[in-house]
């Protein structure tokens, strides 16, 4: 039975890119790496408690392994390759400028896996694996894969396992790609379904392999029942509302006719939120509360998480000497009250 | 005469004293540990001409090196394309999870860098100083 209220759909976007050329000593990048395998548009449509999200790899050319992690709110029920126009049907709605985030890794065999492998699946070009485990067990994943991470990886990754461990990693093979025919310019749409409580898109990690001033620009297409509540509210640090309006009954009938879109609803509301900062400037993700009220300031990466640890069995020296001040205050009220009295 | 020896006792202990390695409190065995990409320790005093041992512990996911040397030889790992290090006491390269320890001596004092140059680490801050002292 899929998982009703209980998890609510969050799609994070997450791109790991190391655009430098490798170098320096102990690169793993070949010395051809110039592959660009770019990301452009995303979709976040949630509906009915699960979360449809749907993105594209595109080939820029190139030779070689690629790959890029993108954490998820929760274990998806399927990946699958995505409609052939849905993206582009967003674009043409709101008629932006097409950006994208260009990507890079080196990938290398395998060698040994730390993570739990929940599911893996080939679609054209890209080879897809569903990870479970902490950040440092995903990295090693990574690591043992032949991603070349970045040095902000084990922080970015035990930020995000921290809120979901679980994380989609694809590898994108540029040989494949053009021994399948695929010319650059052509994309791969990904369509992924995650029951999950709310929509979420993970920006941080957009960030990730650049440097402080470098420049993210990504579109993400928000896809809801009703006017979604958003944090933070894409007014400042880089984030921008470009559309936000009752989704048009030809956009939802072109969407629906979408390879694997017929669960696209009779009505919905559609927003576009567009990122144009620099990667210091993302220290958040766009939480989403699909009705409109709280979003979560946990899932926005406002505040950390509950830890299970945050109330020891065995008290710390600090709370130990919170405590003896608190006896000796309470001591001292009890000593002043009698010593009242006393006189009294 | 007892007097005279207590003096000449005196001088040879201050003229001992005065001989002593100022770095003899220097420690030799020094631990350094990384953690999201970063050294723990970033200054670092070291004696002069005694052998001093390194343990290195990656606590990343990912792979890290340290390079200890000299402007020059920084410049030359900048744009290196040696992938893994090992032979050299001063290059250790450090898979993730992993713990090594390499012993240098240092034959003239002065200050050397530590570095990972993998592609990014050293903009990121993974830059340390090691003090060699007399």
């Amino acid at each position: 039975m899929r998982r009703f209220l209980a998890g609510l759909a969050a799609v994070a976007a997450a791109v790991i890119t190391t655009t430098q050329p490798a170098a320096a000593c102990a690169g793993l990048i070949g010395p051809n790496g110039a592959v660009n395998l770019l990301r452009t548009s995303t979709f976040a449509g949630y509906h009915n408690g699960v979360e449809h999200y749907v993105t594209a790899f595109q080939f820029a050319g190139g030779s070689g392994q690629f790959g890029s992690l993108i954490p998820l709110p929760g274990i998806p029920d399927k990946v699958e390759k995505g409609g052939a126009w849905t993206l582009q049907r967003l674009i043409r709605e709101t008629n932006p400028i097409p950006k994208a985030v260009p990507l890079a890794f080196g990938a290398a065999d395998s060698v040994r896996s730390t993570a739990q492998v929940i599911l893996e699946v080939r679609i054209d070009a890209l080879d897809i694996t569903v990870l479970k485990g902490g950040g440092a067990e995903v990295g090693q994943w990574a690591t043992d894969h032949g991603f070349r991470l970045p040095p902000a990886a084990p922080e970015v990754l035990d930020f995000y396992a921290a809120r979901s461990p679980i994380f989609l990693a694809a590898i994108f093979d540029a040989d494949a790609a053009k021994a399948r025919g695929q010319r650059i310019g052509d994309g791969t749409p990904v369509h992924v379904t995650i029951p999950t409580a709310n929509p979420w898109v993970p920006l941080r990690i957009l960030g990730l392999g650049k440097s402080g001033d470098d420049r993210v620009d990504a579109d993400v297409y928000l896809l809801t029942d009703q006017r979604p509540a958003l944090l933070p509210y894409p007014f400042a640090n880089g984030m921008r509302l470009d559309h936000s309006a009752p989704a048009t009954v030809s956009l939802l009938d072109d969407l629906r006719s979408d390879k694997g879109m017929d669960w696209i609803p009779q009505s919905g509301w559609l927003t576009k939120v567009a990122i144009d900062a620099s990667a210091g400037q993302l220290t958040y993700d766009l939480a989403v509360d699909a009705k409109g009220t709280s979003p979560s300031r946990v899932a926005a990466g406002l505040e950390a998480p509950a830890s299970p640890t945050s109330t020891p069995a065995t008290p710390n020296a600090d709370t130990v000497a919170l405590i003896g001040i608190a006896l000796a205050a309470l001591g001292a009220v009890v000593l002043l009250r009698r010593s009242q009295t006393v006189s009294a | 005469m007892i007097f005279r020896t207590l003096v000449a006792l005196a001088l040879a202990a201050f003229a001992a004293g005065a001989c002593a390695p100022a770095n003899a409190a220097l420690p030799t065995q020094i631990g350094i540990r990384i953690h999201y990409s970063h050294f723990d320790a970033t200054k670092i005093e070291v004696p002069m001409g005694v052998p001093v041992t390194f343990t290195l512990v990656n606590d990343d996911p990912i792979d890290h090196e340290w390079l200890i040397g000299d402007e020059a030889f920084h410049a030359r790992h900048r744009n290196g394309t040696e992938a893994v290090h090992g032979d050299r006491p001063n290059e250790v390269s450090l898979p993730p999870f992993t713990t090594k320890t390499t012993t240098l001596t240092f034959d003239k004092p002065g200050v050397l860098t530590f570095i990972c140059h993998f592609p990014q680490h050293e903009a990121y801050g993974m830059v340390g100083v090691v003090i060699v002292r007399p």
